[in-house]
């Protein structure tokens, strides 16, 4: 009898225990909300706002609400890292998601890691996770996985000489030098090599230039913003009747209204699920996921669902499936279950950890689409 | 050749866009010496009020019509409550106002349309017209146009009206001009809502080309001032040669060097002008009574 009180009492010292640990669950946010990076940053922090609202309406996790402490650091490393410190040491969070860039998710990687606080990131940059840091998550895929599903459809079409036109900012860049590092594994060269300035406002000489190289095949533009745009229709005003690829950077809508449909025609990129939600086959493993989100989040916002928030929606999709798993809200534990999360459906793929891979996504991530008559149309 | 000839279109497609802007600076630089880095500012919103106006459904013509005067009206409001209070601090000071203004009116734009690059219709289609084997856009066509008429319009301006030399004479000696009968802040509110005037045209003529967002201002400012600077400040007519000339350095550059270089290139022959021409092409030379 003596016993079974002891162990009932001690049962409820411990479920009485973890109930205060798990009572308010902080989760932290840093992203680019506000300056250059904000079209990144805005569609991230709505989606988390929304998010957490949803999840409170419903219960929260494990029985637990959720509170989110939301920074805008207007895509400056410097206050990145600065909010990073007040999440870890006033706010004490439990976890952080956030770093709209490449450069704001570098500062708050080291924040992060001393302080063993789980992060999941939301830039692109192989370099995040590659090598692999304990503490440290992505969710969207890499330049250069992008580049291999546009250089898979290449090779498929038995094209061996390409032209590329990238942009100067730091996605161009960045795109560019991924793209040429893989290039050679597909079996195809690099015949012409050019740039431009993100705020160029015509691209026809570099274009003459690869319209003119030797037995040029297809063109590849990997660029962001309004460059790609004027690349298109300076590409239809010389009428270069070759294939061009744009990259994931101009994913959206926006694309085709912002080159019109007429010198879209025909353009390939590769687009997440998220895209092309309404044209998604039935038995899509993400048709849910993506169908839910899109409508959530347009219903909320009045705007149209973007890539970049559907990868705050698939971090914090990460978080919220591993503490409901890890059962604790401690940040130790819910490292461990982020790293064993397994075929989790997200927007942007389907999500597999392990200790060696923080990203968890492969091509099949990325559907290779077409333009046809304005619209998206898968390519198979 | 019609490679060549492509390069010289693109040249002068992308120098007309950034004489455009260069011209806005000359009026409210002739009045008082200030130069406005706002004025990219009032091109952004030439581009984004035409936008929006548009998309609530007014016809092309008037929703530029509406962006130029609302921008001019925005240009006469950043005078009277940013620069008239200041009146009597020195250039240096003004100059730092109107990078201040550029700041808010951003940060307001943000705010008042959105963070999203938009576009309207090309004024007569988007059929290249061919020349020579080389192709150019009828948009490029009416921003040279433009510049061409606003840069006439501006020489008329100051050398044949009365008006247009008294601006002239507010930016020589204030204190002078007022003696001899000029309103001089009357003359300081026309320059601003003038500039901003042209500033707002530029936006309506470019935007179908370059696309807008809240953010494109700053580019062109920068591009339009070098423009300027190379050209000599102040004079329509350096505006208009400095911004075709830095359109051809760049595409031929582009062309025949490297894409890579084009900007460099241009900077390194504005410093080599601005070395041996410390005025520019076509700027003044001041001399200081000692």
């Amino acid at each position: 009898m003596k016993t079974l009180t002891t162990t009932a009492l001690g049962t409820l010292m411990a479920l009485g225990l973890a109930t205060a640990a798990m009572a308010d669950i902080k989760i932290g946010a840093t992203v680019s909300a506000t300056g250059p990076a904000s079209f990144l940053g805005d569609p991230e922090a709505k989606t988390l706002e929304m998010l957490v609202e949803e999840l409170n309406a419903a219960g929260g996790i494990n029985g637990e609400k959720v509170e989110l402490v939301l920074y805008d650091d207007g895509g400056d490393p410097n206050k990145a890292r600065t909010f990073a410190t007040r999440l870890v040491e006033d706010d004490e969070v439990v976890a952080i998601i956030g770093g709209s860039t490449t450069g704001t998710t570098m500062s708050i990687i080291s924040v992060a890691e001393d302080a063993e606080v789980p992060f999941i990131s939301l830039a692109g940059a192989v370099e995040i996770i590659e090598p692999v840091k304990p503490f440290t998550f992505k969710t969207p895929h890499t330049d250069r996985m992008a580049c291999e599903k546009i250089f898979e459809d290449m090779q498929k079409r038995g094209f061996t000489k390409v032209g590329m036109i990238s942009g100067t900012d730091g996605f161009g860049a960045s795109m560019q030098a991924q793209c040429k590092s893989v290039v050679g594994n597909y079996g195809i060269e690099i015949v012409a090599d050019e740039t431009y300035d993100p705020k160029d406002a015509d691209m026809t000489a570099q274009l003459t230039n690869i319209k003119g190289a030797d037995g040029i095949q297809a063109v590849l533009n990997p660029g962001f913003g309004q460059g790609p745009s004027i690349v298109t229709r300076n590409y239809k005003q010389l009428a270069i009747d070759l294939p061009l690829y744009q990259s994931h950077g101009v994913a959206s809508d926006g694309f085709i209204e912002l080159a019109g449909a007429d010198a879209a025609e025909g353009v390939r990129l590769p687009g997440t699920a998220l895209l092309i939600a309404d044209i998604l086959p039935e038995d899509d493993a993400q048709k849910p996921v993506v169908t839910a989100y899109k409508a959530a989040f347009e219903a909320k916002t009045g705007t149209p669902v973007g890539t970049f928030g559907g990868y705050a929606h698939d971090a914090f999709l990460i978080l919220k499936d591993a503490i409901t798993r890890a059962g604790s809200a401690e940040p130790a534990a819910i490292r461990d279950a982020i790293e064993a999360t397994s075929g989790l459906v997200g927007t942007t793929g389907v999500y597999t950890m392990s200790p060696e891979n923080h990203l968890g996504l492969d091509l099949s991530a990325f559907r290779m689409l077409e333009i046809k008559g304005g619209k998206w149309t898968i390519v198979e | 050749m019609s490679e060549l000839m492509q390069f010289l279109l693109s040249g002068a497609t992308v120098g007309a866009v950034y004489a455009l802007v260069a011209l806005g600076f000359t009026i409210i630089y002739n009045a008082s010496d200030v130069v406005n880095f706002a004025q990219g500012e009032f091109v952004m919103l030439g581009g984004m009020t035409t936008v929006f106006a548009h998309a609530a459904g007014l016809p092309l013509p008037l929703a530029a019509l509406v962006a130029v005067v609302a921008t001019s009206a925005l240009g006469v409001a950043l005078n009277k409550l940013a620069i008239e209070p200041a009146r009597g601090a020195p250039v240096v000071s003004l100059i730092i106002i109107t990078i201040g203004a550029s700041i808010f009116i951003r940060g307001a734009a943000q705010l008042v349309f959105d963070k999203q690059i938009h576009r309207f219709p090309a004024f007569t289609g988007d059929d290249p017209l061919h020349i020579l084997g080389a192709t150019i856009l009828p948009q490029s066509l009416w921003v040279i146009g433009g510049a061409l008429v606003v840069f006439v319009a501006l020489w008329l301006f100051f050398t044949r009206t009365l008006t247009g030399r008294a601006v002239l004479a507010t930016s020589n000696n204030r204190l002078a001009a007022q003696l001899v009968g000029i309103n001089t802040n009357w003359v300081m509110t026309l320059s601003f809502a003038l500039s901003a005037g042209i500033g707002a045209l530029a936006g309506v003529l470019v935007t179908p080309i370059t696309m807008t967002s809240y953010d494109v201002g700053i580019a062109l400012a920068l591009k339009g001032f070098a423009a300027a600077m190379l050209g000599g400040m102040g004079n329509p007519k350096g505006a208009l040669v400095g911004g075709i000339l830095l359109g051809l350095l760049e595409s031929l550059t582009a062309g025949y060097l490297s894409s890579t270089y084009k900007d460099a290139a241009a900077f390194i022959v504005i410093l080599g002008v601005l070395f041996f021409m410390p005025q520019g092409l076509f700027g003044r030379k001041s001399t200081d009574r000692v």
